[in-house]
């Protein structure tokens, strides 16, 4: 079935040009810690960008939040202290590394915007514990955004294609979209809610192909409580499953993601899904890769892979780097910061590694 | 709506003092000779907005009348939303022939038809209307008929739909034009396996800023999936409907036909969802809600009931008028005795301007607008 | 095989892909008034076992319209062929006949 792609595109959220205070994420720096480092270096290196990334910042309560554990008030002093941070140090234009904390802070100051006495509470709050004062953003927009906005633009200092090296065909991409990146406000996603254009146009800039199949847009299922509570996990897998075996006849090269949960789920279920029931959704038994979208656009770029810390996903991705036709040291996987080399993680019984 | 004392106007538009007289004269001659009057020629010319089936026959009427009319039509032909169906319910006959005998009846020495012209502007003098079409030519009348019509719902606005986005759905239009052609195929020119239609597209839709009900879908849906069943007997054809509402004289006989005849399955549920399969077909998600479950389907074809919304036309004049309705559709002055009537003298209001309707409703209410307007002049 | 704790859920919802619409269509070929059925609950609300067993007789042919047949043949016991579901069907479908059709459908298809 033909697709008519150009149509997702059709609605262009704002994203601020240059400025940007940089807000990290609680789980990308456990689960995948060379994405976020790999963004400021693409920002500052790659695009010439002001992006500010101060130290004394916190989690932003999102999975605390969701889970009906964190109560609003205690979130909305939060996001407000988090605010403070980027006045005082000058900054305008807020940039919340990880997609649930992108959904807290725009439902916060929607909520602002309908309710301004919850507004004054929350400068009221703030002041009163910290003696700490703030403005809005100017613009919110996510890391993928403005990765998304400058496309083109990293696409003249890329190495690499997205193209298959030994076919030379385009590789088969699945972009996954956060649930809080467009679900909750459709008007601030990049090609709105059901199409968002944000990951598959850098794919298609690129040189890759989007696979649109037909559970293209189910939640990957992470949720909060339920994985959160062990008995609930068997729901959460089911609904990875349920996209895996969607997209399994399209046969993709790897999955890339925008959404902290999202990557760490469908990369690590895929290993769940193998060991329960002897499942794969590749060919040759090792599962598809799942990258972040700063781990994808640095490989192209050409940074070192376990620089990157792809060594770190639950599906290995050496298959991969050879269809891009990227080097690799396979001695250095597991060496760390200081060069000292690590002993190899143990190999699971069914997975391929 | 402009208002003005003194009007603007073409050489060939009788100023309104010329108006004014005119009308005196057709008073006299009303009180004097009105047995005859139905043989004496109007001298007035009434202008109508909108050449669809409402304005063609209240064109036809007022001629019967020997009231001289000046027909404008934004589009480059005369009926064209009913000339885009193929068959018609509740009897299945021939939309293009009937647009044919109206059309004909507009080749007539006291009807002008401006093709390809649309009014951009209507400025109210004193007992006339000065109408401006998109060439800058004024054409003043002392009465106006809006009859400009409805548009069908733009499918992409429903973007969970995947129209526009995938080949194996369409809209209800589309899908008249396969059976005029007797050609209902999938995306890849196959005969298809299944067929499922979708009713409410762009209706009871708050997510598109539509409450209403457009009416004639259901209906339309029922008559399709009859005559898809008689082009290809072993395609299974399913119906998802939030309600059906049948209500017309011969509907709900035409339902059971569907399910008895032709077994056509009906499900209550709303299609959430679409997306192309891996074989090129299309998956869709809805709840059976009679059974309180979720179901997944593969269907070749996924049409989309699309509903009626107010024309631009309609919507740009019901502003500048201040008759804008809800939804952008225009206002009548008052639903029961004088639904033909706005609340400006001499501006009158027919057809899908003011709400869905079906052929035969727009065709009425086009005559009846009509008689009220020659009421209106006569006196 | 490691112990995670839990088990994968298992789909919920009905995949009309699996079904086989012969078996539907075969009931219809016997019980054609079948067909016309507009899920209105006049049966089951005049049923007597549904007043008393849960027995509801609406909810289990619309379950084999999508091919869902578990369960369905011993819930279909519960019905005593009193007939009045028959009566009271604004559609005229045949709900008694209807009954004794399905139950012999479930018995041959197992």
């Amino acid at each position: 079935m033909t697709t008519k792609k150009h149509y997702w595109n059709e609605y262009q959220k704002e994203i601020a040009d240059d400025k940007y205070f940089y807000e990290r994420s609680c789980i990308r720096q456990t689960f995948f810690p060379g994405s976020e480092t790999a963004f400021l270096r693409i920002l500052k290196e790659e695009l010439g960008k002001d992006i500010l990334d101060v130290e004394n910042q916190h989690t932003c309560t999102g999975i605390g939040f969701y889970s009906d554990i964190v109560p609003l008030e205690t979130t909305m002093t939060i996001v407000a202290r988090l605010f403070s941070l980027m006045t005082e140090a000058g900054y305008e234009n807020y940039v919340p590394s990880c997609v649930t904390s992108f959904g807290v802070f725009s439902e916060i100051v929607d909520l602002w915007e309908h309710q301004p006495d919850m507004l004054e509470k929350a400068r009221k709050i703030l002041f009163e514990t910290t003696g700490r004062t703030f403005e809005l953003p100017k613009n919110i927009a996510h890391p993928s955004d403005i990765i998304y906005k400058f496309r083109e633009e990293l696409k003249e200092k890329m190495r690499y294609r997205l193209v298959n090296r030994f076919t030379g065909r385009p590789l088969k991409v699945v972009e996954h979209i956060g649930c809080h990146y467009a679900k909750i406000f459709p008007d601030k996603g990049v090609g709105k809610a059901e199409f968002p254009h944000v990951l598959a146009g850098m794919i298609e800039s690129w040189g890759g192909e989007v696979v649109d199949y037909p559970e293209r847009r189910h939640c990957c299922g992470f949720g909060f409580r339920q994985y959160v509570v062990r008995a609930n996990r068997g729901y959460s897998v089911a609904n990875s499953k349920k996209k895996f075996e969607s997209m399994q006849p399209y046969e993709p090269d790897f999955i890339v993601t925008n959404c902290p949960g999202c990557t760490m789920f469908m990369d690590k279920w895929q290993y769940t899904i193998a060991e329960m029931e002897h499942k794969t959704y590749d060919k040759k038994g090792y599962g598809i890769p799942v990258l972040t979208y700063e781990e994808m656009a640095g490989l192209l770029l050409g940074y070192d892979p376990w620089e990157l810390g792809l060594q770190l996903h639950q599906v290995q991705s050496e298959r991969l780097l050879d269809k891009l036709g990227i080097h690799y040291d396979p001695n250095e996987k597991y060496k760390s910061v200081s060069g000292r080399i690590l002993p190899n993680p143990e190999k699971p019984q069914y997975l391929r590694v | 709506m402009k208002e003005r004392e003194k009007p603007v106007h073409g050489d060939d538009n009788p100023k309104p003092r010329e108006v004014k007289r005119r009308l005196k004269s057709t008073k006299r001659i009303s009180r004097r000779k009105r047995l005859e009057f139905e043989e004496v020629e109007l001298p007035l010319q009434v202008a109508i907005i909108g050449g669809g089936v409402a304005g063609m026959e209240a064109a036809s009427v007022l001629t019967e009348h020997r009231c001289p009319v000046i027909l404008f039509e934004a589009r480059p032909e005369l009926g064209v939303n009913v000339k885009n169906k193929y068959k018609i319910f509740p009897d299945f006959s021939d939309a293009g022939r009937l647009v044919e005998t109206m059309t004909k009846a507009m080749d007539h020495p006291l009807i002008t038809v401006n093709k390809d012209t649309e009014i951009v502007e209507i400025i109210r003098e004193p007992d006339a209307y000065t109408l401006l079409d998109n060439k800058g030519v004024p054409h003043t009348v002392p009465a106006v008929l809006l009859a400009s019509g409805y548009e069908p719902f733009d499918a992409k606005r429903k973007e969970e739909l995947g129209f526009g986005i995938y080949e194996g759905v369409i809209n209800s239009l589309q899908l008249e034009d396969m059976l005029r052609e007797h050609k209902v195929l999938n995306s890849l020119g196959e005969d298809p396996r299944r067929i499922v239609f979708l009713q409410c597209v762009g209706s009871r839709d708050e997510k598109v800023g539509n409450h209403y009900c457009s009416k004639i879908c259901c209906i339309t849906a029922v008559k399709q999936a009859i005559e898809v069943k008689r082009q290809l007997p072993d395609t299974e054809v399913y119906v998802f409907y939030m309600d059906l509402r049948l209500w017309g004289q011969g509907y709900e006989e035409l339902y059971r036909e569907a399910q008895e005849q032709y077994s056509v399955r009906f499900v209550r549920g709303r299609i959430s969802e679409a997306a192309s399969t891996f074989d090129g077909r299309v998956q869709i998600k809805s709840e059976d809600t009679l059974l309180g479950q979720p179901l997944k389907m593969v269907t070749d074809l996924l049409v989309l009931m699309i509903g009626m919304e107010a024309s631009p036309g309609t919507q740009k004049l019901g502003k500048t008028c201040g008759l804008e309705g809800p939804y952008g559709f225009v206002r009548s002055k008052s639903p029961h005795l004088e639904d033909n009537l706005s609340d400006k003298p001499g501006f009158f209001l027919a057809g899908t301007c003011k709400r869905p309707m079906h052929i035969a409703e727009a065709v009425n209410d086009g005559r009846a607008a009509a008689l009220e307007i020659i009421k209106y002049l006569r006196k | 095989m490691a112990d995670f704790g839990f088990s994968i859920s298992k789909p919920q919802s009905i995949d009309t892909n699996d079904m086989d619409v012969g078996r539907l269509q075969a009931l219809e070929a016997k019980v054609p008034s079948f067909k016309r059925c507009i899920n209105c609950g006049a049966c089951t609300a005049t049923c007597s076992a549904g007043q008393f067993g849960g027995f509801n007789i609406r909810r289990i042919h619309n379950l084999y319209r999508w091919d869902q047949r578990k369960g369905l043949e011993k819930e279909l016991q519960q019905c005593m062929l009193c007939g009045k579901c028959t009566l009271v069907c604004p559609r005229g479908v045949n709900l008694r006949y209807l009954i004794i059709r399905l139950r012999k459908a479930l018995a041959d298809n197992k």
